[in-house]
């Protein structure tokens, strides 16, 4: 369980990072928190030549609020984001998310950057994302460009990233009053990844849905945007009856890849299930 | 094959110089060149937290960490509990409650236990099961090993302990 050699880089700043992958190209993997790349090198399923470290660039790092949006550095950590005040009191979702992901050690190193640039549609970052409407800040040797949440997933381990560029930053707008949010995961044992997932993001004004925004992790070949289910309850009062509908639409979206987590049955029933899961609790949450 | 670099570091409180191949794990680094042989290697694939070491204040799996990325950094592994001929408390709970049976994950536990304590030294049992997530036992049920950390938890907060197997008195290594 060794990789294959390589050479290791370590800059302590962002131009430095990008510089570095810019002269080694295609051949350079960046190193983020590593608990999906060093597996995948001792495997031998990966062989970069250079590995760009960034753990030692500060500026990746941190949580601040700023112009209305929560902005969260790439490389902060997710026990950084279950220990973060600031998001205990502005954004509660995430540090519920990152609880769901992994194990102790794992939240140590594993980085919401990493999570989200891998590209996995296992991963359950990139639909919580697409709930809250993110977008996240690239930025290669040409300077910066910012890509929201939506337009980035492209497929299985194919992102809006271009050769050269770092996900820098993630930005995320604070929820308006009246809303909640929750994120419900269904999963075989502690560390596995979902067999079904939905991110639910919910605003109620005088008992009707003013917003609603539904994501689902797992269930195809990227994170999938619900549109039609969350339009579905626009204006409506959250019942029983219109959480049912929205659970359908959503399952009609579905494309999951059968594994031993299921069949593809089985994973859009439990869809399904998680959306309804996620609706209720949001809906509780409204008030807060 | 690559060129070896030098990696400073302190192990225990010792500082250490090792010269390493970028691609060695940290694992292999600590019980092959630094016989450092409490981590253990369990599954290797970053599932089992045998190779559990604190790093900078962190729990770790050094099966999932380059020895290169430890540079300047401060490691902590079961090689440092013991003091002064005194076991550590969480060593002693984990006797006196017997946290252990076949011993293979023990030094991961104890380590891991270790961090949780120093950031919420008075943990619930539910706590204790959810940040002890990442170490796996396949022999005691967990029941003890939770009952090993509530024991050190209690007496690194200065309380009196009382143990549920009153076998072992005045340990000492």
């Amino acid at each position: 369980m060794i990789p294959r050699p390589f050479e290791y880089h370590a800059p302590t700043t962002l131009p430095d990072a990008i510089a570095l992958l810019g002269q080694y190209g295609d051949d350079a993997k960046l190193l983020a928190g590593g608990h999906s790349l060093l597996p995948m090198m001792k495997l031998r399923f990966a062989a970069p030549g250079h590995l760009i470290d960034l753990n030692k660039v500060a500026e990746l790092r941190g949580i601040t609020l700023e112009g209305g949006q929560v902005r969260i550095g790439s490389m902060t950590t997710e026990n950084e984001i279950i220990f973060s005040d600031v998001l205990a009191a502005n954004l509660p979702l995430l540090p519920e998310v990152a609880r769901q992901i992994s194990d102790p050690q794992v939240r140590y190193r594993g980085t919401l950057g990493g999570d989200i640039s891998h590209g996995d549609p296992a991963n359950d970052h990139p639909a919580v994302m697409m709930a809250l409407d993110a977008e996240f800040v690239l930025r290669g040797p040409g300077g910066e460009r910012i890509v929201p949440a939506t337009a980035f997933f492209l497929g299985t381990f194919e992102t809006a990233l271009a050769p050269g560029e770092v996900m820098t930053q993630i930005r995320i707008p604070l929820p308006a009053p009246g809303t909640g949010a929750s994120y419900a995961k269904l999963k075989r044992k502690t560390g596995d990844f979902a067999t079904a997932a939905a991110a639910v993001v919910l605003r109620v004004e005088a008992g009707n849905c003013r917003d609603a925004r539904i994501a689902l992790t797992n269930l195809g070949p990227t994170p999938l945007l619900a549109e039609e289910a969350a339009s579905s309850l626009l204006g409506k009062a959250v019942d029983a009856k219109t959480m049912g509908e929205a659970a359908r639409l959503a399952m009609a979206i579905c494309d999951p890849a059968p594994d031993l987590r299921g069949d593809e049955e089985y994973k859009i029933a439990m869809a399904g299930q998680m959306v309804e899961r996620a609706l209720k609790t949001a809906l509780a949450r409204c008030g807060a | 094959m690559a060129k070896k670099t030098a990696v400073s570091f302190k192990l225990n409180g010792a500082a250490i110089e090792v010269l390493v191949e970028p691609r060695e794990l940290l694992i292999h680094t600590l019980r092959e060149k630094l016989a450092t042989t409490g981590p253990h290697i369990g599954c290797e694939t970053s599932h089992c937290g045998a190779c559990t070491v604190d790093l900078d204040g962190t729990s770790v799996k050094s099966c999932t960490i380059l020895t290169v990325q430890c540079e300047g950094s401060e490691l902590l592994t079961i090689e440092g509990f013991a003091k002064g001929g005194q076991l550590h408390p969480l060593q002693e709970g984990f006797t006196q409650e017997h946290g252990l049976q076949c011993g293979f994950c023990t030094p991961g536990m104890i380590t891991r236990a270790y961090r949780l304590l120093q950031e919420n030294p008075n943990p619930t049992e539910e706590e204790i099961r959810y940040w002890m997530a990442g170490n796996l036992c396949r022999c005691t049920g967990y029941q003890n090993i939770v009952k090993a950390i509530q024991y050190a938890a209690a007496k690194m907060r200065g309380e009196a302990v009382e143990t549920s197997h009153p076998l072992m008195e005045n340990v000492t290594v």
